[in-house]
């Protein structure tokens, strides 16, 4: 997978340079600079239309930016198209679902690990050969690590748009996961879930990032300024489309910009802790 | 396998029987299995004697002594039964706790038993007993098994399953032979077993069990009906209840049986569809659960397999009601179930798990006749049992062939039953508890001369089988000054699938009342059928096609009682009763005297010319968080 040099926790994983985007003559996205260092969970918030997900769209190919520069593990990928991005090591979930709603639980989540099975056709008609070991080692990685650690094994079977909302987010970081990503674009995992799913869900985020097993570094887009505050390690701010601070929590929470951007949203703040 | 004789006697402990097992199967048997990760693990008697020797060890090497108590809490898992096996074979006592207590339960038990060691599953648990160990001197390690997410613990006190393991090897090699002398050491009159009683008034007490009282009562139990070391259990209501222990230690242990675990509680239906268990044992409310589906899966169903469910249960109920009156029945008869059972039974039962059922067991609460027939009439053999904590679990069963739904049946072997004066049931046998602990007065109430005093009225009927009437306090008595038992008429309301739970009401009042839970999947799907738009349970609940339907409901239910013991009056609540917030006990028992307090609104205005309430209270949410509730509800009159 990692094709570029090994990055090294506390390096430079992703960055973006001084990105420009609009859509017509809205300006989506002003100069904005990131950079995303390995073992991180960096957040990006900002009120609606502030850029966030056009911002995540720029970083996972489906939009490309009119200037600017976006480096992953060193290499310029700025005309990668979104799936060589996704073979580079980049993973995302979707703000609206995007699961296939027809197909299992199990089914979803084996389609994101799906870029890395090597065996043709042939034996995969057949289920011999190189096809049967890959697909034994790909159950093993599935069950025993993503379906375990999201405790979705009791729905496991169950068709993806039948289940409640929240489940359904969990399967997505779940497909997310099998890709087995170095960064993972979260885009409001968080938002129509309940407190408890919340709880929930930012402890699956947190072990992701910090168990020894995934390490996976965390791009987070959300609006949920208690979970972001609590469990980022460095948080962006924008407004339409330009980047008011970048650093870490205490240092954003403090800002008079940021208030006054999020000025309205202090309740919500408060009641989610 | 050499069918070698387990002489159950009073210098036998459950960790020397557990010994003598390991030794006798060794690795050529599985003694249990878990579904982890989507495969059954199994794991031989030889694993499991290896784990719990060395958890044992590990445990005494942080300096677990003879009579301390160990504190547990977690899922149904192997790791649970061997910790409590190792708490038991270093003589230590273990104490159950449910896995869905709240904080300050955890922390009284915890307490009140002077639990020097906690074992939790997974930082859940770590986290309650992190909380709560300020406040609970006696406390010193904790030991978890699950490490996900406990990255960041590193106290020292908190410690690994497998790491107090690696202690117990170390202990071993130093002085080897220690696991089977402190085995040897035990007696069988040697407390095993420390129980908290969930308790529908008062603070819980804790039951102190022999390994002897434990023992007699699986073999009585297995006297009447026999299990076989190839059959096969599935262990998935909590061990804090003595139903579970009964199975898998007191009977489990004593004949070799396998042992499974499920993955997860969402996933234990569908596990136990996967095994075909030759035994259960679990609370009404299950069977309730199970009959509630089946009803709905009915109603959700084709209209040629609608008439075929019909008519297949037609034959089967007016079988089994044949069986009940022990009348023979006719070869016609028996054809017709024959193909009853090809066209229906079979396929219903595989789907409930029940295909090898051999005996079911349904205890801990009333369940109603109309539950019972269901299942008798799909040929399972359901049968009551009665029996307390304090008497090891069971005292009293339905013999094969001997059912009769509205009895909880005979006493088994070497157990005497009788009825007081007062008309509360007493009983005496080998099983029968020491004593609460710490709780001398409360020893001397329930224990007189070997005597177990139970709080509950009942009768003996004319075949020697036990009528338990009820708990003394929940009788009541109607206006025309006839006892009844609300029991009786919330087991028949809670057959109609829309309703989940009903506390109903009446007690030397004017005329019956209830109030009503409907079950949100059930009446949800009802009402989408009917184009019946809602929110949230609150809401659905006040709907007046929601009252009109639960009316229905009641209006069956109260057919054929007589007219002072019909309900008159109902109100839907706003939630379902919940243990969280006391109403109901962990093993599902309404808490009449509590509910009274606490909706006494409700139940003035239950008794008013008036058409609604006002409440004005809380609801406390599983993680201990309480929420501040504003409603108005509905009273309905039923038209008699």
């Amino acid at each position: 997978m990692n094709t570029t040099g090994e990055v090294q926790e506390g390096e430079v994983l992703l960055k973006l340079e001084d990105i420009f985007m609009a859509f017509g003559k809205v300006q989506a996205l002003n100069g904005v600079s990131l950079e995303v260092k390995k073992g991180e969970i960096h957040s990006i918030i900002g009120p609606n239309g502030a850029g966030k997900t056009v911002m995540m769209n720029c970083i996972n190919g489906l939009y490309h930016p009119q200037k600017g520069n976006i480096y992953f593990k060193g290499q310029r990928i700025n005309g990668f198209l979104p799936h060589k991005r996704a073979e580079l090591g980049i993973g995302r979930t979707f703000q609206k679902l995007e699961l296939y709603g027809g197909m299992t639980v199990l089914d979803n989540i084996k389609m994101g690990s799906h870029i890395h099975l090597k065996s043709g056709i042939l034996s995969g008609s057949f289920y011999v050969g190189k096809t049967r070991a890959e697909e034994i080692e790909e159950r093993q990685f599935i069950e025993e690590e993503i379906i375990d650690l999201l405790e979705i094994e009791g729905i496991r079977d169950q068709v993806a748009h039948m289940l409640p909302y929240g489940l359904q987010k969990r399967v997505e970081l779940g497909r997310a996961l099998a890709l087995r990503p170095d960064v993972i674009l979260l885009d409001e995992p968080m938002a129509g879930l309940n407190l408890e799913e919340v709880e929930d869900m930012a402890r699956f985020i947190l072990d992701i990032n910090e168990e020894e097993r995934w390490k996976v570094t965390c791009v987070l887009v959300e609006h949920d300024m208690g979970v972001v505050m609590d469990i980022s390690h460095r948080v962006l701010v924008l407004d339409f489309g330009n980047m008011i601070i970048d650093g870490p929590p205490e240092e954003v929470s403090k800002n008079p910009k940021v208030i006054k951007a999020y000025l309205g949203e202090e309740d919500l703040y408060i009641s989610r802790k | 396998m050499d069918e070698e004789k387990i002489e159950i006697s009073k210098d036998l402990t459950i960790p020397q029987l557990f010994y003598r097992q390991c030794k006798r199967y060794g690795s050529g048997k599985v003694a249990m299995r878990e579904k982890e990760f989507g495969i059954w693990r199994p794991f031989t008697w030889q694993d499991y004697f290896d784990n719990v020797k060395y958890l044992s060890l590990g445990m005494v090497s942080l300096g677990l002594k003879k009579g301390d108590k160990v504190a547990m809490i977690g899922d149904n898992r192997p790791e649970g039964v061997w910790a409590e096996m190792a708490a038991m074979c270093a003589g230590a006592i273990p104490v159950w706790l449910f896995q869905d207590c709240m904080m300050e339960e955890v922390k009284y038990i915890v307490d009140h038993s002077d639990s020097r060691f906690f074992v939790g599953e997974t930082q859940e648990e770590v986290d309650k007993a992190l909380a709560i160990m300020p406040r609970c001197p006696k406390l010193e390690y904790i030991i978890w098994d699950d490490p996900k997410g406990m990255r960041r613990y590193n106290q020292e006190f908190l410690m690994s399953i497998k790491k107090t393991q690696e202690l117990g090897r170390k202990l071993d090699q130093k002085e080897p032979g220690l696991f089977e002398k402190l085995i040897n050491e035990g007696h069988g009159e040697d407390i095993c077993l420390l129980f908290y009683t969930s308790g529908t008034t008062a603070l819980p007490k804790g039951a102190l069990l022999t390994h002897y009282n434990m023992l007699s009562m699986g073999q009585n139990l297995m006297a009447v009906d026999p299990c076989y070391d190839t059959d096969d259990f599935v262990s998935y209501l909590p061990f804090a209840w003595i139903g579970e222990q009964m199975m898998s230690i007191s009977c489990g242990l004593q004949i070799g049986y396998t042992l499974n675990f499920p993955e997860e509680p969402e996933t234990a239906q569908h596990n136990i569809r996967e095994i075909g268990p030759h035994v259960m044992f679990a609370a009404p409310r299950l069977y309730e659960g199970l009959t509630r589906q089946v009803q709905v899966k009915y109603l959700d169903s084709t209209w040629i397999k609608r008439k075929a469910y019909e008519v297949a249960t037609k034959i089967g109920y007016y079988v089994a009601d044949l069986k009940f009156e022990k009348k023979p029945i006719p070869w016609y008869w028996k054809v017709l179930n024959y193909f009853a059972n090809i066209i229906l039974q079979k396929k219903l039962k595989d789907h409930l798990g029940m295909s090898r059922l051999r005996h079911a067991y349904t205890g801990g609460a009333a369940m109603g006749p109309d539950h019972f027939r269901f299942f008798h009439a799909l040929g399972v053999n359901l049968k009551q049992i009665y029996g307390q904590t304090e008497i090891a679990g069971i005292s009293v069963v339905h013999m094969d062939g001997d059912i009769k739904f509205d009895t909880v049946g005979t006493p088994i072997p070497e157990t005497e039953v009788k009825i007081t004066e007062d008309g509360e049931i007493i009983s005496k046998s080998p099983s029968v508890f020491q004593g609460y602990y710490k709780m001398e007065e409360e020893t001397k109430k329930t224990l007189k001369d070997g005597w177990l005093y139970s709080g509950d009225t009942g009768f003996i009927d004319e075949d020697g089988h036990l009528v338990v009437f009820d708990r003394s306090k929940d009788v009541m008595v109607l206006n025309d000054g006839r006892p009844f038992a609300p029991q009786y008429l919330e087991s028949r309301l809670k057959f109609s699938p829309y309703v989940q739970d009903a506390w109903v009401i009446g007690d030397k009042l004017p005329h019956v009342t209830a109030v009503m839970c409907i079950d949100y999947s059930v009446v949800g799907k009802w009402a989408d059928e009917h184009k019946i738009n809602y929110t949230s349970y609150p809401e659905l609940s006040q709907h007046p096609e929601v009252y009109n339907l639960i009316q229905k409901q009641i209006e069956e239910a109260n057919k054929g009682l007589p007219g002072p013991a019909r309900i008159y009056k109902f109100v839907n609540l706003f939630k379902a009763f919940d243990a969280d917030d006391d109403e109901l006990t962990r093993t599902s028992k309404l808490r009449r005297g509590f509910m009274a307090q606490r909706y006494k609104d409700i139940v003035d205005v239950l008794y008013k010319d008036q058409g609604n309430v006002h409440l004005d209270m809380t609801i406390t949410y599983e993680d201990g968080r309480i929420q501040p509730i504003k409603t108005d509800l509905r009273i309905q009159e039923i038209a008699m």
